[in-house]
């Protein structure tokens, strides 16, 4: 059972470090922020979310945006750019990357940006933590 | 499942950003899974007025 000493020093040992690095963390791997704050429930529930959400998008042949001229891809890539390292790992294994005419696969393409937008909400929640400006 | 129905993927979705928005919206635990219920039964409910809404238009 944790006693209010070591509490305290396991607060204490988060609050040391780079202040950025729960908001990095947490945005290049979804729920990462959380677990070097040590709350591992609320970063598994996060990264389940938005890792489920971004791999649910995917099967259902959802496309990764690449960016291009027109200002709707570019903010759809914006969105897309929010899911960190899964981003990165989906466009260097073409993931994504066949356009399917089909009514899932306009809602995948959604599923992958909302995950993103998510995984930036939860990577300012981490920071948020960090700072004390969210109670922890 | 890489083609769900329209209802299950607005349930899914729903249910992923539930529980983003109760964790980062709230600080208790039990006001995170409140929150989280509530924006839950706002997604799906007003994803099914909002087809009855057009199902109505379109007839």
């Amino acid at each position: 059972m944790a006693t209010a000493s070591t509490r305290n020093s396991a607060g204490q040992n988060s609050q040391r470090g780079f202040v950025y690095l729960p908001l990095i963390a947490g945005w290049l791997v979804p729920g990462l922020g959380h677990f070097l704050l040590r709350k591992w429930i609320r970063g598994a529930l996060l990264a389940a979310s938005v890792i489920g959400m971004f791999a649910l998008g995917l099967l259902m042949k959802g496309k990764i945006y690449t960016g291009g001229q027109e200002i709707l891809d570019l903010l759809g890539m914006a969105g897309d750019l929010g899911n960190g390292l899964l981003f990165l790992a989906a466009r260097t294994f073409g993931w994504g990357a066949e356009h399917v005419q089909v009514t899932t696969a306009d809602y995948g393409t959604k599923f992958i940006v909302v995950a993103g937008l998510l995984n930036v909400i939860a990577a300012v929640d981490a920071h948020n933590l960090r700072t004390g400006r969210k109670p922890l | 499942m890489s083609h769900p129905s329209h209802f299950a993927a607005v349930v899914l979705f729903a249910l992923f950003a539930s529980t983003v928005f109760g964790i980062t919206q709230r600080e208790t635990s039990q006001r995170m899974f409140r929150f989280g219920a509530y924006c839950f039964a706002l997604f799906v409910g007003s994803a099914v007025v909002l087809s009855w809404v057009m199902y109505l238009i379109a007839r």
